[in-house]
């Protein structure tokens, strides 16, 4: 294939972003906000199947194959590099923009990817530049995050290979098609998807590293990594009914913890968890109802966590601080971050005329079709515990609460058009899903706004709000974290270690002692009979030696004799 | 100082009735509403009011008995 549908676009995007350093502040600001949207516009020049062929040694890539399910996640993934460019286009580290370029460039490098072996390469670029964006706050905190998220990361890429090793042993091929869990080789694949996701028992590094990043490198990291992890489960095992499970537990663990954590950023960090987890199930039910509802959720999702943070992110910006325990009171001197937040929180808990409406209830209807009760039960109180952990209790804590005395002006103007154009896109969605529902991989057949849907969401919304506000003499915020798996790798793991360490030194000094006094003994021994005065080393008169030769002479020949 | 008219006792207490009225409607509403059931316990009165409410308290609560075992100061992994 050749012209314009040939050129990759995560590959522009990654490409471009390198050159960002090359350019003096104006001409950057222009390449930051210009590079997406040309990326955007080469997303939408690819056809659909195969537009680019490599050889590669004895194989045969497919570094660009578009078909629906692509465009749709290319497309978000692209508008997010736009605002999330133009909400950190104050930022004067040049590094934390091409991180956060080339993060958005390889994960569109993996939704247009063909073949296993392109994917890993997008999907190791990924993990490096996602590390680079959690050391974009330049504290000691977030190096050692980032290094926990690098390391993590990296297992989770090698656990990847080894599955794409197995596949392509077993079958022969690399193309990136849809899996079953038949082998060892998918299972390992699954699990390095999993890892990206956020999944038990290795979720605890998102909410370990994202929350470290700066101001803006955390509303980059929000996007990328586990809604690429969530385009390859959809491509790679949609009906896997083992998702459904993981994503239910995901849903719950994200509430509770984000229930028990005083860190504002970390309270959105876990409602990442949560809202992957929504889109989890929705892939395992595998109806095409239920994947256009992970699909277009994944998409409403990038824009609403997005303004989340920018919001959250704002705060951090113009207070420096991140604990609800010292926030607090702050509508008054910053009502358009309050606005956008509260938009960013009603989309999130699905509140009707909002994003997150039209799309995380295809999902609970996919269940009830597929007349699964336990999962529609729990996706339906899942709702309604995300209104209480992101929808009601972030602006809360946040935004009023008690007076905190601070009060810090809106952000620059950059950073409040970022947070305009994500909650004006909010609004606007859930007003006129159409446009969404016309890009999504399966024909839609979904109404969203009846009657019915309307008065069930406000019902278990509303009331939702009523619980928090009855128990918020329970949820008293101290200065606390909640331990969580990561402790098992960053506390018992070190510990086992320690004692491991201590125990074998221990073993050495003693065996080595030991060994010394054996030493000790046998020269002792040696020395005694071969020393200067040893019975076998001293000398011997000449006639004792007569003696004894005429004796052992002597015995010969009566030996002999006989 | 002067309080901001938002967190002013009266203005506060006006929301609360406010968002009663807000609640007595939407569960008044069910009654004027086809709210079909795929299951049973779903088809109940004002099932999703009254399961919001149960489940959030419910969450909560487990919430809190985790928490009593599980946090710790946040400056817990500062020490090495």
């Amino acid at each position: 294939m050749t012209g314009i549908s040939a050129v990759p676009p995560g590959l522009l995007l990654v490409l471009g972003a390198l050159l960002l350093p090359l350019f003096g502040a104006r001409l950057r600001a222009v390449l930051v906000l210009g590079l997406p949207l040309l990326t955007l516009a080469l997303i939408w020049q690819v056809p659909d199947g195969v537009s680019l062929r490599v050889s590669f040694l004895e194989y045969e890539l497919v570094p660009v194959t578009g078909d629906r399910l692509s465009r749709l996640f290319a497309t978000i993934f692209a508008i997010m590099a736009f605002a999330g460019g133009l909400f950190a286009l104050n930022r004067t580290r040049v590094v934390e923009l091409v991180a956060a370029l080339v993060s958005a460039g390889s994960a569109i490098g993996v939704t247009f990817a063909g073949d296993l072996v392109t994917l890993v390469i997008f999907w190791e670029i990924l993990a490096l530049a996602s590390t680079v964006l959690v050391w974009s706050a330049m504290t000691d905190q977030s190096y050692r995050a980032g290094m926990r998220y690098l390391i993590m990361h990296l297992l989770g890429g090698v656990v990847l290979m080894a599955g794409v090793i197995g596949h392509v042993a077993d079958t022969g091929s690399l193309t990136f098609t849809a899996m079953a869990l038949d082998s060892p080789a998918h299972w390992l694949m699954l699990a390095g998807f999993l890892v990206n996701a956020g999944a038990p028992p290795l979720s605890a590094w998102l909410p370990d590293a994202y929350p470290e990043a700066s101001p803006t490198g955390m509303v980059f990291l929000s996007a990328f990594t586990t809604k690429t992890a969530v385009y390859v489960l959809m491509r790679g095992f949609p009906g896997a009914e083992i998702l459904i499970f993981i994503g239910l537990y995901m849903i719950f663990y994200g509430i509770v913890y984000a229930l028990l954590e005083n860190d504002m950023r970390r309270i959105l960090a876990y409602s990442i968890v949560n809202q992957v987890g929504f889109m989890l199930c929705g892939i395992g039910i595998g109806t095409e109802l239920s994947l256009n509802g992970a699909a277009s959720h994944a998409f409403v999702h990038i824009i609403y966590k997005a303004l989340l943070l920018m919001s959250a992110g704002s705060v951090l910006y113009m207070t420096g601080k991140r604990k609800c325990t010292e926030l607090g009171g702050l509508f008054r001197s910053m009502p358009l971050t309050t606005i956008c937040g509260i938009v960013g929180a009603l989309s999130i808990s699905a509140f009707p005329l909002t994003s997150g409406f039209i799309s995380k209830s295809m999902i609970s209807q996919a269940a009830a079709d597929q007349t699964m009760a336990v999962a529609w039960f729990l996706l339906t109180a899942g709702s309604a515990g995300v209104f209480l952990h992101a929808g009601v209790k972030f602006p809360w804590f946040v935004f009023f609460q008690k007076d905190s005395g601070l009060r810090p002006p809106d952000p620059p103007l950059n950073m409040r058009l970022a947070m305009v154009f994500f909650a004006f896109l909010c609004i606007a969605i859930g007003i006129w899903p159409a446009a969404l529902y016309a890009i999504l991989p399966f024909p839609v057949d979904y109404v969203p706004y009846t009657r019915t849907h309307v008065v069930e969401m406000l019902q278990l919304l509303l009331f939702s709000g009523l619980a928090f506000f009855i128990m918020l003499p329970y949820m008293k915020r101290t200065l606390t974290i909640t331990l969580d798996w990561d402790w098992f790798y960053r506390r018992l793991g070190p510990l086992a270690a320690g004692q491991l360490t201590q125990v074998l030194s221990r073993w050495h000094v003693q065996s080595r002692l030991g060994f010394l006094r054996h030493l000790g003994t046998l020269f002792g021994t040696l020395f005694l009979y071969h020393g200067p005065q040893g019975i076998l080393a001293r000398t011997w008169a000449t006639g004792s030696m007569v003696l004894w030769v005429v004796i052992l002479l002597g015995i010969y020949l009566v030996a002999y004799y006989y | 100082m002067k309080q901001h008219w938002l967190v002013r006792p009266s203005t506060i207490r006006l929301l609360w009735v406010v968002f009663m009225i807000i609640l007595a409607l939407t569960v008044l509403a069910s009654l004027f509403t086809d709210m079909h059931a795929w299951f049973r316990l779903d088809g109940s009165f004002a099932f999703n009011a009254w399961y919001g409410f149960v489940t959030c308290i419910g969450m909560v609560l487990f919430a809190k008995v985790l928490g009593r075992l599980l946090h710790r100061k946040d400056s817990y992994y500062d020490r090495n």
